[in-house]
Formats: C-alpha cells, sequence, structure tokens
C-alpha cells in the first residue's frame, strides 16, 4: 500500500476566479523514500494537491471532491486539530522564498524548537540540543552560533537550509517541497537538491518535489507528474516520462528547455570582424550602504574594472549569479546607473561625458529589454502610447509614431490592434513581446535584455528567445544579453561574460567557455545546472520522435 | 542599539534647535513691534517692560544677534517672562507640567492597550459581528470632535449620573494625602485620560487589525501552521509580534497629537496643564507662554517619539544588530 | 481597473451612506443661503428656545436668541469649504515635495525628508493655535494653519509611492526612451500613485474639518463666520442648561467626519483591492 495515495482530488477555486476547479481528476500515489516531481508551468495548479494534504490551502480555495489517504487513513476533511497532529510530525513542507518563511523577529534556534513544542515534546533544553544536531545535519556552518541567528543575518541557501532543518526536526515520512529552489542561485540550487537527496536517503523520507524545471526533475526525481490547466497529463517514471514523454504537452515542454549546444558554432567570427558598435573601459561602480552618522558604510564593488568591445551583429552574454553585478553593469552602460569611472562609448558618441539633453538624445540608440513583463509596462497607459511616447520625445510626429508603432507589433508577432489596448490586457510572454517591440521603435544600435526571459514560462521563454534571434539576425542587432542562466545564454550569445563579484572572471567565444570554461568559477556554474547529465540523452530521444 | 539611539538624541536636539529657530522667525513675522509680541497684550503698554526686553534681545542690533541672543537664552531654559501671570514662563509650565505629562501618558497607555487589544480581537474574529462592532465603534470614534465627546462626557458621567469628577486635578480643600490623594486624582484622571485616549484607540485598533490580517497572509505564517503549531499561538507570537511594528511607528508619528488633544480636553476639563495654560495665554494674548508651551510640547513629543524608537528597536532585531 | 474600482466603491454599503450623508451636506451647503439668506448672527427669538417647540425655529435658539438651524446650515457651508480647500493647499504642498524626494533621493530627499519630519515632529494642533494666535485669525490663515500642519502625511506618502515606482521597468525604460523628469513624474509615475493619494486625501478632508472645529472651539476661528466649533464653544458656558446647543452641532461634525471616513474607506477598499481583501 502506498504511504499516500490520493484518489479523483479536485479543488475549487472561489468565485469569480478564471476556472472553477483549481485541479481536477487527480490520482496519484507516493510510496515511502520515494521522490515524486510535480512538474508544470504557473497556472497549472500543480502546488494545490500538495497544499491540500497539508491543509493549507489559500483562503477561499476548497476541495471539492475525492479523496487523501495517509496510510490508508482520509485526511482529507479531518479537523483542524486532528492536522495540527499531521503536520510538521508525519508531513512537512518547505517553500520557494526562503526570507519571507521564516519570522523576520525570531532567532533561527526558537524557530527550529517551535515544531517539538508545537507537538509538546522534549524539554526546552532538549529542544536546543536537537536544534543544533539538525542545524548541523542539514550543513550550516558553525550550528552554535546560527542558532542565535535571525533569518537576515542568513544567505538565502543559508535560510533554505534552517527551513529543511525545521522540516526534518520531528522526522517526518513524507517532505512536501514547494519550489524550494527556485529562488536560488543555481550553485545553491544544486547544494540544496543535493542535500535533499542525501536526507531523504538517510531518513528513508518521501518527497513531493514541485518544481517547474525539468532540469531539477532530471536531476532528483524517481516519478513525475507533469500537470497542465490542473489535470496530470502524464505520470509515470523519470525515465520514461523525461525519455519517452507521450503527451504532446510534455513533449513540448522538454523542446522548449534551452540546451547547451543549440547555438550553431558558426557566425561569431562573422560578427567579431565587424566594426565596433560599443566600447566598454575601465567601467566601475561601487554602492555604499547603511553609512550614518555613527556608523562606517558597507561598500561593495558592483562592477570593477570592466572592458569589452560589442561588434555590429554580435551578441554578448553577461552571465552571473545574483549580486554578481551583471545587472548594474548593464544599468551603468547606458546610464540608468551614473559609474564611478570609465568610459562607454556607443558608436562615435561617449556616453559617460554627456548629461541631461544631450544623453536623453544619444540614448535613443540604445534601448533595454526588461525582465519582469508586470512592471515593465506603464499599467495605466495603453500600447499605443507605450510605444510612441520614445519617437514623440524624439521629435515623430505622433501619426508617424503610431503606424511605426503598429509595424513593430506585427514584427514581434503581435495584432497591430493592440495599440488601443491596456497591459493587463496581455499575458506575460505578450507584454514580453511588447517591450521588446518598445525597445526597437527608437532604431536602436545595441539593446541591452535584462534578464528578458528569466520572468518566463520555459515554454513561453523559448518562444521569446526564438523572436530575440530571429529579430537578431533579420536586423543586424547587436546585443548585450543579461542572464543568470548559462542555458539562456548558450542559445542566443555569440561571446558569453562570466561575472563574479563585480569581476569578469571569464570572456570567450560561447563554445569555448561553455565547453571548455578557463575559470574554476565557470565550471561550478556549469555543473551546477541542473539536469545536465540527462541532457544528451534527453535530446536525443526527444529528437527521435 | 547606543548608537542608534545617540543618532536619534543628536536628530531630536536639532530639531528643538531649528524649533528654537522657527519660534523667533514667527516673532519677527508677526504684525507689530516684536518686543510687543514678547510682552503680550498685557505687558505691551509698560514702556519699562518693552525697554528691558529689548535691552534683553537686543532687538536693535543685527538679525544674527538676535537670533544668537534667542537662542542663548532658551538654551539656558529662560522661555521669557509673562507679565500677565508676573511669572518666568518655565516656572509656570514647570507647575503644569506633571498633570499634562500624566494626563497623556495616561492616555496613551489607555489607548494602546484598548487599541491593540480591540484590534487584535477584531483582526481573529474577521467578519464576524465582533468584527463589524468593534470597527463600526473605532469608526465612530475616529470621527468624533475630541472637545466634544469631552464635554458630552462630562454632561453625563458627572452633571447627570454624578459618577466621577468633571472639573480639575483633585478634590479642592479637600486636603487629601498619600494614597487618598493618589486616589482622588485617579478619579479626576477618569474622564480626560479616556476621552483622550479615544480617538487614538480607534486609530490603534484599525492600524492592529489591518496589520495583523496583512501579516496573517506572508509566508513565514504559513510556515508556522505547517510546523502544526496551534493557531493562537501563531497569532500570538507570528502575527502579532510582526503586526505590531508599524503601530509603533504610528504611535510615534501620532504623539504629536496626543499633545495637541490635550489642549482640548485640559481646556474643557480644566485639568491644570500646559494645555490649559495654552488656552488661557490665547485669551490673554501672552505670547511668551504661547511660544514656551510650543516648545516645550515640541520637546515632549520628541521624548514620546525616542520612547516609540527604543521599542521598536527592541522588537525588530533587524535595527539592533545592523 | 478604474471601473473595477467603481464597481467595488459601489458595492461598498459603508461607503453609499457615507456618500449619501456627505450629499446631503453638500446640498445643505449651496442651497442653505436661498433657504436662510439672513445672517445667522441675527437675533430672531428669545434665547434659549428648546428645539421643536416653535414653528419656522425647527432647533431652537441660543442663548443670544439666535436661529441655531441657520447658524447649522452656513456652519456646513464653512466646514466643506475650509475641509475642501486646505486639503488642496496641503496636496500643493506636500505632492510636489514628495515627489521631488522621491525621485531624485540622495541629497534633495535628505534634506526634504529632514523638513518634513520637522513638520511633522512638532504638535501640528498647537502650531496652528500659535500661528492664528500670532496671526489674525481669518479664514485665509485658518486654511493656511491647517494646510501647513497637514501636508507632511501627504509628502511621506507621495515619496514612499514615487521611490517605488520609480525603480519599476517602465520608468527606466521612459528614460531611455528620452523623455524629461518633469513628463516622466508627471505622466508616469504620479498617475500609478494617484489611487493611495486619492484616498489620503478624502481622509484629510476630515481631519481638516475636525481641525477647524477644533480651532473654532477655542475662538480661533474667523470671528465673522458661523462654525459648528464655534456655536459649540459659545455653548459650552450654558451647557447645564441647554445642552442641546452643544449636542446639535457636534451630532453634524461627527456625520460629516464620518461621512468622508466611510467614503475613504471605501475609496481605499476599491482603489487598493489588495489591502483590504484576503488575496488570492
Amino acid at each position: 500500500m502506498s504511504l499516500l495515495e490520493i484518489e479523483n482530488l479536485a479543488i475549487a477555486l472561489p468565485a469569480g476566479a478564471d476556472r472553477q476547479l483549481a485541479v481536477e481528476n487527480i490520482s496519484f500515489g507516493l510510496s515511502k523514500g520515494e521522490i515524486l516531481c510535480i512538474v508544470g508551468e504557473s497556472g497549472s495548479g500543480k502546488s494545490m494537491s500538495a497544499n491540500a494534504v497539508m491543509g493549507l490551502l489559500p483562503e477561499g480555495v476548497e476541495p471539492a471532491g475525492g479523496h487523501i489517504r495517509f496510510h490508508g487513513r482520509e485526511i482529507l476533511h479531518l479537523t483542524e486539530d486532528e492536522r495540527i497532529d499531521i503536520r510538521g510530525k508525519s508531513i512537512s513542507m518547505i517553500f520557494q522564498e526562503p526570507l519571507s518563511a521564516l519570522n523576520p523577529l525570531m532567532r533561527v534556534g526558537a524557530q527550529i524548537c517551535e515544531v517539538f513544542e508545537a507537538h509538546g515534546l522534549l524539554t526546552p533544553a532538549e529542544r536546543m540540543a536537537r536544534a543544533v544536531e539538525l542545524l548541523e545535519e542539514v550543513g550550516l556552518p558553525d550550528p552554535d552560533k546560527t542558532i542565535r541567528a535571525y533569518p537576515f543575518q542568513l544567505s538565502g541557501g543559508q535560510r533554505q537550509r534552517v527551513m529543511i532543518a525545521m522540516a526534518l526536526a520531528l522526522e517526518p515520512e513524507i517532505l512536501i517541497a514547494d519550489e524550494p529552489t527556485t529562488a536560488l542561485d543555481v550553485t545553491t540550487q544544486a547544494q540544496i537538491l543535493a542535500l535533499i537527496e542525501e536526507l531523504r536517503r538517510k531518513h528513508e523520507m518521501a518527497v513531493i518535489f514541485i518544481t517547474h524545471d525539468f532540469g531539477v526533475v532530471a536531476d532528483i526525481a524517481d516519478r513525475v507528474i507533469v500537470m497542465q490547466t490542473g489535470q496530470i497529463v502524464e505520470q509515470g517514471s523519470a525515465e520514461d516520462v523525461l525519455l519517452r514523454p507521450s503527451h504532446p504537452y510534455t513533449k513540448s515542454l522538454i523542446a522548449a528547455i534551452p540546451g547547451m549546444k543549440d547555438k550553431p558554432d558558426t557566425g561569431q567570427t562573422h560578427s567579431q570582424q565587424s566594426p565596433v558598435i560599443l566600447s566598454v573601459k575601465n567601467l566601475n561602480k561601487t554602492f555604499s550602504t547603511g553609512g550614518g552618522l555613527f556608523k562606517p558604510a558597507r561598500v561593495v564593488h558592483a562592477v570593477n574594472d570592466m572592458t569589452f568591445d560589442l561588434h555590429l551583429g554580435e551578441t554578448i552574454g553577461i552571465v552571473g549569479e545574483s549580486g554578481s553585478g551583471k545587472s548594474t553593469a548593464g544599468r551603468c552602460i547606458i546610464r540608468l546607473i551614473d559609474p564611478d569611472s570609465g568610459t562607454v562609448r556607443l558608436s562615435d558618441v561617449d556616453l559617460t561625458a554627456l548629461n541631461g539633453h544631450a544623453l536623453r538624445m544619444a540614448r535613443s540608440k540604445a534601448q533595454m529589454i526588461f525582465q519582469d513583463p508586470y512592471s515593465s509596462l506603464n499599467p495605466r497607459a495603453r500600447i499605443g502610447r507605450i510605444l510612441t511616447e520614445g519617437p514623440i520625445a524624439h521629435g515623430v510626429p505622433r501619426a508617424q509614431a503610431l503606424d511605426r508603432a503598429r509595424e513593430l507589433l506585427s514584427l514581434v508577432g503581435l495584432d497591430p490592434s493592440a495599440v488601443d489596448r491596456f497591459p493587463h490586457e496581455f499575458s506575460g510572454g505578450q507584454r514580453q513581446r511588447i517591450g521588446i517591440a518598445r525597445a526597437l521603435a527608437l532604431d536602436p544600435d545595441v539593446i541591452i535584455a535584462d534578464e528578458a526571459v528569466s520572468a518566463l514560462d520555459v515554454s513561453i521563454q523559448a518562444q521569446v528567445l526564438d523572436l530575440l534571434a530571429d529579430l537578431k539576425a533579420r536586423l543586424n542587432l547587436s546585443m548585450l544579453f543579461v542572464t543568470h542562466d548559462l542555458r539562456v545564454a548558450a542559445q542566443i550569445c555569440d561571446r558569453i561574460m562570466v561575472m563574479r563579484r563585480g569581476q569578469v572572471v571569464e570572456m570567450g567565444p560561447s563554445a569555448q567557455v561553455l565547453g571548455q570554461p578557463a575559470h574554476d568559477y565557470t565550471r561550478s556554474l556549469l555543473d551546477a545546472i541542473p539536469g545536465r547529465h540527462h541532457e544528451a540523452a534527453m535530446r536525443q530521444s526527444v529528437a527521435s520522435y | 542599539m547606543i548608537r542608534f539611539i545617540l543618532a536619534r538624541l543628536v536628530k531630536a536636539v536639532v530639531i528643538l534647535l531649528a524649533i528654537l529657530i522657527f519660534n523667533f522667525l514667527l516673532i519677527h513675522a508677526a504684525p507689530g513691534d516684536p518686543a510687543a509680541v514678547m510682552a503680550g497684550e498685557a505687558g505691551a503698554t509698560d514702556e519699562k517692560f518693552i525697554a528691558d526686553l529689548r535691552a534683553r534681545f537686543g532687538l536693535d542690533q543685527p538679525f544674527g544677534v538676535q537670533l544668537w541672543l534667542y537662542v542663548k537664552s532658551t538654551v539656558q531654559l529662560d522661555l521669557g517672562f509673562s507679565y500677565r501671570q508676573n511669572m518666568p514662563v518655565i516656572d509656570l509650565i514647570w507647575d503644569r507640567l506633571p498633570a499634562t505629562l500624566l494626563l497623556t501618558l495616561t492616555a496613551f497607555v489607555i489607548a494602546l492597550v484598548l487599541g491593540v487589544t480591540a484590534g487584535v480581537l477584531a483582526a481573529s474574529k474577521q467578519g464576524t459581528w465582533w468584527d463589524s462592532i468593534i470597527s463600526s465603534m473605532a469608526l465612530l470614534f475616529y470621527a468624533t470632535p475630541l472637545f466634544w465627546v469631552a464635554l458630552m462626557a462630562s454632561l453625563l458621567f458627572s452633571v447627570v449620573l454624578g459618577w466621577l469628577p468633571g472639573y480639575g486635578y483633585e478634590t479642592i480643600g479637600a486636603n487629601y494625602t498619600g494614597f487618598e490623594r493618589a486616589l482622588d486624582i485617579g478619579k479626576h484622571l477618569i474622564l480626560p485620560a479616556t476621552t483622550l485616549g479615544l480617538f487614538f484607540m480607534a486609530v490603534y485598533m484599525r492600524m492592529t487589525r489591518a496589520s495583523m490580517l496583512e501579516m496573517s497572509r506572508l509566508d513565514f505564517v504559513k510556515t508556522a501552521r505547517a510546523k502544526g503549531l496551534k493557531n493562537r499561538v501563531i497569532q500570538r507570537r507570528h502575527v502579532l509580534r510582526n503586526a505590531l511594528l508599524p503601530v509603533i511607528t504610528l504611535a510615534g508619528l501620532q504623539a504629536g497629537q496626543i499633545v495637541g488633544g490635550a489642549v482640548l480636553t485640559e481646556t474643557v476639563f480644566a485639568w491644570p496643564g500646559i494645555g490649559r495654560l495654552l488656552f488661557e495665554a490665547i485669551s490673554q494674548r501672552d505670547y511668551s507662554v504661547m511660544l514656551g508651551v510650543f516648545f516645550v510640547s515640541a520637546a515632549m513629543v520628541l521624548l514620546f517619539n525616542l520612547i516609540t524608537d527604543v521599542l521598536y528597536v527592541l522588537v525588530d532585531p533587524r535595527i539592533r544588530l545592523t | 481597473m478604474m471601473l473595477d474600482g467603481f464597481k467595488r466603491f459601489a458595492r461598498n454599503r459603508g461607503a453609499a451612506i457615507g456618500l449619501v450623508i456627505l450629499l446631503f451636506v453638500i446640498l445643505t451647503a449651496i442651497l442653505g443661503p436661498l433657504l436662510y439668506p439672513d445672517s445667522p448672527w441675527k437675533m430672531v427669538q428669545r434665547p434659549f428656545l428648546p428645539p421643536f417647540t416653535m414653528d419656522g425655529l425647527p432647533l431652537g435658539t441660543d442663548a443670544l436668541g439666535r436661529d441655531v438651524m441657520a447658524g447649522l446650515v452656513h456652519g456646513a457651508r464653512i466646514s466643506l469649504l475650509v475641509g475642501l480647500v486646505s486639503t488642496v493647499v496641503a496636496l500643493l504642498i506636500g505632492v510636489p515635495i514628495g515627489a521631488l524626494a522621491g525621485y531624485f533621493g540622495g541629497f534633495i530627499d535628505d534634506a526634504l525628508m529632514r523638513f518634513t519630519e520637522f513638520f511633522q515632529t512638532i504638535p501640528s494642533f498647537a502650531l496652528a493655535i500659535v500661528l492664528l494666535a500670532i496671526f489674525q485669525p481669518s479664514l485665509f490663515y485658518v486654511i493656511l494653519a491647517i494646510a501647513i500642519v497637514s501636508w507632511p502625511p501627504v509628502a511621506r506618502l507621495v515619496r514612499g509611492e514615487v521611490l517605488s515606482l520609480r525603480s519599476r521597468e517602465y520608468v527606466e525604460a521612459a528614460m531611455l526612451s528620452g523623455q524629461g523628469t518633469l513628463q516622466i513624474i508627471t505622466r508616469q509615475i504620479l498617475p500609478n500613485a494617484l489611487p493611495p493619494i486619492i484616498v489620503l486625501a478624502s481622509l484629510m478632508v476630515a481631519t481638516a474639518i475636525l481641525l477647524e472645529s477644533s480651532l473654532s472651539f477655542l475662538g480661533l476661528g474667523d470671528p465673522n463666520v458661523m462654525s459648528w466649533g464655534y456655536m459649540i464653544g459659545t455653548a459650552r458656558t450654558v451647557m447645564r442648561t441647554a445642552w442641546w446647543l452643544s449636542f446639535i452641532p457636534g451630532v453634524a461634525i461627527l456625520l460629516t467626519v464620518l461621512a468622508m471616513n466611510l467614503i475613504g474607506e471605501g475609496l481605499n477598499d476599491a482603489l487598493n483591492p489588495r489591502l483590504s481583501r484576503k488575496s488570492r
């Protein structure tokens, strides 16, 4: 008999939501010591069944039918008191945002001890001793000290380890992990995944791992469930689903995963011979924070002596983890942030020497595509206004700018009638296309794409990347592509620059950086990419369909 | 922590200085002779008094010297002389300050304790009739003119029902001592402190409720539930502690309003504090008393702010440790 | 988006009640002078006539034989006028200061915020009293004094909103597209900061009405205009014998302020749905 059995589960959304049921016809089992991955894009309802198991559905969301059995006992309709007995003790859970998942006002130790307290176990002194052991087990340095730390004093990865320690406290039979690595850097993610894997083996714990990332699935899953708009479309062993997907949706998802070898090795020599369009020399930027009357400021070198040339028609990827300074570099280059020193020459204009009106005029030749499709468009402006404001500021007559806006919308694959609509009427992917159209509206020489596809679901991400590649070829665009994701960089970049703590540690042609990395850090980044080992196998089998 | 408080103290001193300069500018911006303004309506007719003031504050000398003399004398706690009361302003204020401190602090504590309690209750019973009643009461208190509710309370509880004294600080002529006197003052305190606290109670209640509901939505509350903690514990330990932070901030910001409200309450209940003193000074056009009270009440607000700052730091480790 | 907001507002029972009361007060303020063309200061009957005892004088007369109803009607105009105008003035001071501080940050922000903090720290009511006592109490100075003590919250709110909005990517996009600073602030940022400003403004009108009545109560109002606070202030001495003289204008203030607060609350629910509703 399965440890956990879910049968025909349906969960209703509150009235007024975009569909009636968050999920329906959900049936699956979970055995002891097994890692089950539930994969899906946003809105697929992938977290819902797990939340229902814990009895932690969001306000207004109610189970509408079916069964959840734990050791054969129905737990879908337990009272709150009965649930409390299971939570944390038999089944525990960790979440996506390790910062907000911990109480900012309580010491880490006290938050772990609470688990014992909640179930009336151990004396306070024993609880503390156990908490130290747990911190040690999840690999936190200096557990005796960490136990007295507040969450804000720990890094994201460390916080997630604390969460895991908390979840392990009472040796639960099931651990539910809801996108636990999504908010983490790729190297940290690899460590957390390894930790979960190790703990599962040691404690024979079953894990339900919810994720949107097939790479993660390939790394840790025993079994996989693929969900789309509230339904399970496919389930099976990891190997079957990843290598021999049967449902078209699964196939499309797997095909959309950016691979390391997608970018053909041609072209870069060509663009390197073309003239230099953007030249960055000795760019520096430091931030000092927290300085005050009685307190020294903390200085962070966000961009340290960056120098490179971008050639016409070339794309350079600036890759790094959070805090590496990659986004700051991009913003310094177009003076959204003023650099401390260094020069940025765009064609033959020194952007760092300009100010005010002159800067505004010159900057039209360098435009940006932003990360967050929800904050990159003014929610109160129609698309027409969004696309024409720039040209109008540069003296283009309104009617002409509007014609051009319609053209641009067709160019990025949207209907020209979109000019009369507001941003909230579009999906994330469509908004990102509008953002691209806006960047193109001023006919720029250089485009800086700042994590332009990071906020998108993988299938949308692939479409937007295709669009960018297509536009690049058609318009001979030169591009700086800022990203944390080496796989994405591999798809679109001619050259790649790897940044770490403000320093460029390595730069070279994509194939070389990804194939024979010269720097240890690049190697560790590459090793940390989830699903690498399965990738070759996955590609081959998908290709054979 | 020490650094933080030191920084706050420095800031408070700077603000006090700024208020001094502001007072000085007010005296000069007022229509008429600055000496006449400082003398007040009663003193302005006394040539000798005016001449004295002129000499002391160097009113025939350049502006900068005048400012310097003014700041210097105030820093030495010389807030001027009330011709009308024939007393230095600072003595008048020292006499009245304890009563005002007693009144405002009591009102503040009443407002905070009752307001937060009601807010917690309303939030934990969100959507029930408890919530509706508490929220409606808060809305009503929030809209009630303080001076009017003070009048009505003294009419009802003192004049009509005769339950509580509605006038003064203690029973005149009773000559109570020790505990009896404290009890007597306490009885006199109930009406003014409650009416003054009412408005702020509504404010804190609304803030607590909103903030509790906001916090209950955060991830760490879900974590706490996932641990198997009882709802009561979650509410107290996780939700309330975090929800109190904005309430403390608000309390600090509103300290000035409590002091301002004291003017009205003291006027209605004849409570012998600096608010009442200010009211009397208005009708007597005694400007140096007015400016003195203004200065001291600003200092009181800064003290309140300092207290709330320290409270905030005690609750929030993020400020204490960085 | 705005339409949804309107629907949410219309569904809010409290806001509807508030709107009805406020409309009634506005109508009184507009039509009042037609119904009571005479000065509210004029003596019309014997003093201390209780309410409902004589036709034509539904609320009786005060200590000087003046028609209480006429005073109430004329007072409505003053309350609304002072409430609205002083709020507008406070917005005119607070919005630019907050917007500049939030947009430019750095030194400008520091300087403007110290300035704002200064005004927020000093006890506002005492400041208003001192201002009015030193300058002549007239409608102009009453409005000015109220505006001076009520703009700091606006500046803080606007600064906070602008600060968070200016780092939005669409604002960066607008900078890159060559739009000027003024255009970015007025076209991209402020419209998106509008909902909380509207809510705050409606609550400020309420506070301003309370402030005006408190000042008039202390005798610091314009001596030439009849206001509710003044009526209570003069009736105070005769409270034991003619309690209704202080009671009635107080109810008028209470209802008007309550109406404004209810409307503000409704606007808040309608325009900032995130704060008022359980999310997701």
